[in-house]
């Protein structure tokens, strides 16, 4: 087996993950930073210029206030934003949290502006707004620039800023002096034979939410079409859970309805261009279901209806057979014929709503503009089909699963205050361990501009905690790193050890590749848990087979087998969705109804119960082995 | 394949330690065979079809077919990215060609200096909920809060 050298790297405060948020953190941490001679050290498994769900870049933001009154239409308060998030949630969001977010939102926008992301504005400087928190952007190269702003700002502290990437994180370190404290963390490069030891005052977790828990949709060479990025794998979550964190809302997916296989993003089309999406047989599913709706009052009389129970619009209309869904691109052109009788007028419409709905395919899902031309479809002039997708964990977006984090002082209800071991905004129920973005749960809505502001938030937060903790050293002993170095590089032992024994290495009766250990996971979670194979139904019945399943899959963790570093990463990430796969399996077991029907549902719990309105939280005790279910009350303050 | 690399095209971004599109992948897919000193994906079914790797290519040498599993062959969205502009060229199946520009970035690309503009962090600052440029960059001179 080939030789990891161990690296030691000695730091301030480790932001783990470089996206939205990890960047927003960088840029905010390094600000604090400098002053008080603190070092900052940003790890990436990628290249941060184009890591992160941002990578393919973004054609619109989705959250922003518009306080300062400079935008095409209704500016908004950030009281209205927690409001309209906990609706959409179905009653339930941490509304601090929230309502921090939605105060200081504006202000990530208007960096973004400053450094040079082309926001749509109208002839007075305006920012052009297509619903009412969305701003309208060409933003191809979104995550450059977020990347150069962070990369910039590391670069100012010196020898005090620290940029390292193709680190693979496998796991947080707990110091060796205090069980609920974080001190660092492990992994290792996938470019150089190299294992790291990362021991720091301060850890932020921020790599994403997680896909390919559930099956995606297609499985042969479009395995990696997830609509969120193949490469989110849960870390966040595995790691906080590892480290004996509390998480909240796991059973929460969001199951995003997009433009079929491809997964083209529908909120343009919806927001901005009007366009009028039916069922198979012409008839409008939107409106339809009126008495299976009112199930789900009040949440389902709000305007607009939450995005969960509009999804079960489209599973009520799935399960009547009257497939497929089309989005009617080509009646947005008979609309504005209608509505224009210039004709030099009407071309330009035309041709604006042409070059629109294009960049909004290829500012962020470029396979969908592909789609279109594989299908010889001009969207101008005939329809596209939609479907309901694969779920995926993004507490960042429409959807509540994450950590229970701690929120700002000025605005977190006291019920909360002891869930946490000290009172930093931004804090897991773990001492020195900060999350963000999607790794923030019951904070939905966030998005791209949220998740960065978030970051900066906890970049702030940070610095503060190690400032006011001066005296601390992290604690991590040589035998520490010596058991997580062995545990690491375990697949590669396996595979040296029992490649041999077959013909080709692929088929081996004492290991399991990490593909196929994705696979059965994917297999569990879709068929037991309340994936697309069910409609995204699932029982307790159903539940409780699939996590005796999801324990022996477990159990074959120590059987995981890589044979380069690339594949030692994918082992990692498919242990990393492997918990994330139990604390979803276990919240949804504990959930006696069906809050959110158009993300899952449970038959045997067809209803909304609002005795239950409340968080499921669930903690992993790993000496133990022990999975734990807390319930922590919903708590208004808008 | 969905990211594929031309044979004659490639030349490996001879010279250097690794290759451009090695550099950007989000998911580590590229790789170099240094025997043939040509890049390739080594795990296509795991492409998210992000086209980082064809932007980025120095020899235009990458391409992206669209996913087998449910795309007719022959059509292409084929990119060209400048410094503050990117220009799509759309060919149908049918042969049918589309093109359009959109812009990428205002500013000149390195130029982004986040702090610039704004006084240094104060440290006594770190027990107020301000941020970087807060408020006065939201148009601002106080931050919201909510009166319990």
């Amino acid at each position: 087996m080939r030789d990891f050298a161990t690296e030691v790297v000695e730091t301030d405060v480790l932001i783990l993950g470089g996206g939205m948020s990890g960047c927003g953190a960088a840029v905010e941490a390094a600000y604090w930073a400098k002053p008080l001679g603190l070092k900052v050290t940003l790890v990436d498994k990628a290249a941060i210029d184009r890591s992160g769900p941002v990578a393919m870049g973004l054609s619109a933001i989705n959250t922003y206030m518009g306080l300062d009154g400079k935008v095409t239409q209704n500016p908004r308060l950030p009281e209205r934003f927690a409001e309209y998030v906990t609706n959409d949630q179905c009653g339930l969001a941490r509304q601090d949290l929230v309502y921090d977010v939605a105060r200081h939102v504006d202000s990530s926008v208007k960096h973004f502006d400053k450094w040079g992301l082309p926001i749509w504005k109208d002839e007075k400087g305006n920012y052009v707004k297509s619903g009412e928190w969305q701003v309208m952007i060409a933003g191809e190269s979104y995550k450059i620039l977020v990347a150069e702003a962070a990369k910039s700002a590391l670069a100012s502290m010196g020898d005090k800023g620290q940029l390292m990437e193709r680190i693979m994180i496998t796991h947080l370190v707990k110091d060796d002096k205090d069980p609920n404290r974080i001190a660092g963390a492990v992994g290792f490069s996938v470019r150089e034979d190299k294992f790291y030891v990362f021991k720091a005052k301060v850890t932020l977790a921020l790599m994403g939410g997680a896909v390919h828990v559930f099956r995606p949709r297609s499985q042969g060479e479009a395995f990696g079409r997830s609509w969120m990025p193949p490469f989110v794998s849960g870390s966040v979550y595995a790691l906080v859970l590892q480290a004996g964190g509390e998480l909240t809302q796991m059973d929460n997916t969001f199951v995003p309805p997009r433009f079929k296989d491809s997964y083209g993003p529908v909120g343009t089309f919806f927001l901005l261009f009007k366009t009028p999406a039916t069922n198979g047989l012409g008839e409008s599913y939107i409106g339809a279901y009126p008495d299976e709706l009112a199930k789900w009052a009040p949440y389902s009389n709000a305007k607009p209806c939450p995005t969960p129970i509009r999804n079960y619009e489209m599973i009520l209309c799935q399960r009547e057979g009257k497939l497929p869904f089309i989005m009617h691109t080509q009646k947005v052109v008979e609309r504005l014929k209608k509505e224009i009788s210039d004709p030099k007028e009407l071309k330009k419409a035309i041709k604006n709503y042409e070059s629109e709905a294009w960049e909004d395919f290829l500012d962020m899902t470029i396979a969908g503009a592909t789609n279109w031309a594989a299908h010889n479809i001009d969207p101008l002039e005939k329809p596209m089909e939609l479907q309901l997708s694969d779920s995926v964990f993004i507490g960042s977006h429409a959807c509540s699963c994450g950590s229970w984090v701690c929120g700002p002082a000025d605005v977190m209800p006291a019920e909360f205050k002891n869930d946490f071991p000290a009172q930093y905004n931004l804090m897991t129920t773990v001492k020195g361990l900060f999350t963000a973005g999607c790794g923030v749960g019951a904070c939905a809505h966030k998005f791209s501009s949220g998740s960065h502001v978030q970051g900066r938030i906890a970049g702030k937060s940070v610095i503060k905690f190690v400032n006011d903790e001066k005296a601390y050293a992290p604690a991590i002993s040589d035998a520490t790193i010596a058991k997580y170095k062995e545990t690491i590089f375990k697949p590669f032992v396996m595979y040296d050890t029992n490649k041999d024994f077959t013909t080709t290495p692929d088929v081996n009766p004492n290991y399991i590749s990490p593909h196929n250990f994705l696979f059965r996971l994917q297999k569990i979670m879709g068929e037991y848990a309340g994936g697309w194979e069910t409609l995204y139904g699932t029982s307790d019945k159903l539940l409780e087979t699939g996590l005796w399943k999801l324990g022996l899959l477990g159990e074959d963790i120590e059987k995981l087998a890589a044979k380069d570093s690339h594949e030692l990463m994918r082992a990692w990430e498919s242990v990393h969705r492997y918990y994330v796969g139990e604390a979803c399996s276990r919240s949804r077991l504990a959930r006696k109804e069906s809050r959110w029907p158009g993300y899952y549902y449970k038959f045997d719990y067809l209803k909304l119960d609002e005795t239950q309105r409340h968080f499921v939280n669930v903690k992993f005790d790993e000496a133990k082995n022990e999975w734990t279910i807390l319930t922590r009350p919903m708590v208004s303050i808008v | 394949m969905p990211s594929y690399v031309m044979t004659e095209k490639c030349d490996g971004c001879k010279g250097q330690d690794k290759t451009a599109c090695m550099y950007i992948c989000p998911n580590d897919l590229m790789a170099l065979d240094k025997d043939k000193m040509k890049g390739y994906n080594q795990e296509p079914n795991y492409c998210w079809e992000c086209y980082c790797c064809v932007k980025i290519c120095p020899q235009q040498a990458m391409d992206v077919r669209g996913y087998a599993d449910f795309m007719p062959l022959g059509a292409a969205s084929t990119p060209l990215r400048g410094s503050q502009d990117i220009m799509w060229t759309i060919k149908f199946r049918d042969g049918r060609i589309k093109r359009f520009k959109y812009a990428t970035r205002t500013t000149p690309e390195g130029s982004i200096k986040p702090f610039e503009g704004f006084a240094d962090a104060n440290p006594a600052d770190l027990n107020n909920e301000f941020l970087l440029g807060e408020p006065s960059i939201m148009g601002a001179t106080e931050l919201l809060t909510i009166k319990k």
